[in-house]
């Protein structure tokens, strides 16, 4: 048995039956990384000593000794957090992020920190300090982003689940190009305090697993408002497990067609449309829909996002944290310059320039008022579709994996590659990635399921269902 | 929207605004980047948003209240300033002037 294959589900029983050990599981995990690290650059900082350290045999959590990876923005006290950015490298936190607590508290072991977009801005691990992931896949293709290292981690079987964050896509995308499972939350579902911000109106926070059961498991462990996170509301927590094995029988799934236009590659849409079977031969009552808002999404997005990051990155000025990187500054403003020049990669420069420009004087109304406008009639679409149908299926992403480098210079073409997985975001609306076979070239393919605000567990029930049929 | 013209000076004095130093070709590279993805922006519009209210936040939450209760923080200062890259005087972080002298 290959431990470090197994599901948290199967873990966990393992550990319960005393198959095998949790020291042994953590030894796997070791020689994988050793062994597929160094070509697929999930992990930038490995801590088994850590993971070691932590292994108490005694310990009843429901993530008990299982072992995980937290993207590079996750605060981890005492242990290097960097955003992936040379601006906050050296960076050791004070204190865990509260989320990183509540999976210690429930018994998940670290085994490292793993490798995203600077900030988790970019769709590919591309703009990392870092360099690329690489897709498990396919090592010339990329492994999506932001939330690359988490992904490819999973697929690779170099963690038993890992945490990312969504603000556009940055969970699903990769999760779909990589072939794991990734579940982005509604916003607010779970605390983002001590969780490096990119644009604070659309972050959240989620896992990345083998499984969808996994995914609802994990989601028990870190759902639920938090007195540092004044964004969350006090909404009830779901027992994610508890109806995922219900039938989805009469459950009502649109198709909206924006989703399927002549943009999506005849591949995705045919693995998307297969998994779309499974689900109408499990009962479901499919529907097209149409959301017709979805075109302006992209562009609401690289308005809003941009204006909350330029914000955002102020505070990284190398007064409290974060290397120095002039010589000699003659003043104040200088030394900022200096150090933010030096420190932020090329797509930050970007995002701040046009955040600060869309937000400056006499362009705020014509920029961000506009485009929070747009968003409001966003929202609107999704709150009609969803009178009419339970839950939307559809691809997460137009296309699978792109080659390494294929999009780095045309920042407007990488931005589309989010244009399936922004519109929900933008609403607030959670969001699961389910793998649904390969391309024809072998690339990872992933159906994307969405449903209201607040209702993870129907989401999670439809993908357990499609998950147990599809095998 | 559709007449902005991003020359080397706008983006000069966006970069002084954000507190970047650019290089050159940096600048150069900008200018035509942040023109493409404000053509890519304009597609807005088109649509009609009169009378629209904007949002700021999705979950309708406003407030959240927390008991006027005082919680002692006890953290070790030395820990906090810990991250600092340069000199700590009495618990200040030394920084240079803001005037050139």
């Amino acid at each position: 048995m290959e431990l470090n294959t197994l599901s948290v589900k199967e873990l966990l029983e393992g550990y319960q039956a005393k198959t095998f050990s949790p020291l042994e599981v953590v030894d796997a995990y070791a020689d994988a990384i050793k062994q597929e690290n160094p070509a697929l650059n999930a992990y930038i900082l490995e801590t088994v000593d850590v993971a070691k350290s932590q292994i108490d045999e005694s310990a009843q959590g429901s993530l008990a000794n299982v072992p995980m990876a937290l993207k590079d923005v996750f605060s981890t006290e005492g242990i290097e957090t960097t955003a992936c950015s040379n601006i906050l490298k050296g960076f050791k936190p004070p204190y865990n992020a509260p989320v990183v607590d509540r999976l210690y508290d429930q018994g998940a072991i670290l085994l490292g920190k793993v490798n995203t977009d600077e900030f988790t801005c970019g769709a590919s691990s591309e703009t990392s300090a870092f360099g690329v992931t690489k897709n498990p896949a396919n090592l010339e293709c990329v492994a999506g982003g932001s939330s690359g290292g988490s992904a490819a981690a999973v697929a690779a079987n170099l963690c038993a689940f890992s945490m990312g964050t969504d603000t556009g896509g940055s969970i699903r995308q990769p999760a779909s190009f990589c072939g794991s499972v990734g579940l982005k939350v509604t916003y607010g579902r779970v605390p983002r305090s001590g969780v490096i911000s990119m644009a604070s109106s659309l972050d959240t926070v989620g896992a990345l697993t083998k499984t969808v059961y996994d995914a609802a498991l994990v989601l028990g462990a870190i759902a639920g408002s938090h007195r540092l996170d004044t964004t969350a509301p006090n909404v009830k927590v779901d027992a994610y497990l508890g109806g995922i094995n219900n039938s989805i029988k009469g459950m009502r799934i649109g198709l909206p067609k924006e989703y399927f236009s002549e943009s999506v590659e005849p591949d995705v849409r045919a693995r998307v449309m297969e998994a779309v079977e499974v689900l109408k031969n499990e009962g479901a009552i499919i529907k097209e829909v149409s959301l017709p808002m979805t075109k302006y999404g992209v562009a609401v997005y690289y308005i809003i996002s941009p204006s909350e990051v330029s914000s955002n990155m102020a505070r990284f000025d190398g007064v409290r944290y974060g290397p120095r990187l002039g010589e000699d500054p003659q003043d104040l403003y200088e030394f900022y310059l200096k150090n933010r020049g030096k420190g932020f990669g090329p797509e930050m420069k970007r995002r701040i320039m046009m955040g600060t420009y869309a937000l400056s004087a006499g362009y705020y109304d014509a920029y961000y008022l506009k485009a929070q406008k747009v968003r409001t009639l966003i929202c609107q679409d999704f709150e009609q579709v969803f009178e009419e149908v339970d839950v939307l299926a559809a691809p997460v992403s137009p296309f699978p994996a792109f080659k390494i480098g294929a999009k780095s210079d045309d920042p407007v073409a990488m931005y589309n590659a989010d244009a399936l997985t922004i519109p929900s975001a933008i609403a607030g609306l959670p969001g699961l990635s389910v793998p649904c076979g390969n391309t024809t070239d072998g690339l990872p393919v992933g159906l994307q399921l969405m449903s209201p605000q607040w209702s993870e567990a129907k989401l999670l029930n439809v993908g357990h269902a499609y998950e147990m049929a599809g095998r | 929207m559709s007449d902005v013209k991003i020359t080397k000076e706008v983006v000069q004095r966006i970069a002084h605004l954000a507190r970047l130093e650019l290089s050159e070709a940096e600048v150069a590279k900008f200018a035509g980047q942040l023109q493409d993805i404000l053509g890519a922006i304009e597609i807005l519009a088109e649509v009609d948003t009169e009378g629209v209210k904007p949002t700021a936040q999705v979950t309708g939450l406003t407030n959240i209240f927390e008991e006027d209760k005082v919680i002692d923080f006890v953290e070790d200062k030395k820990r906090l300033l810990g991250n600092v890259d340069g000199e700590v005087i009495d618990n200040q972080v030394v920084v240079p002037s803001v005037f050139n002298s």
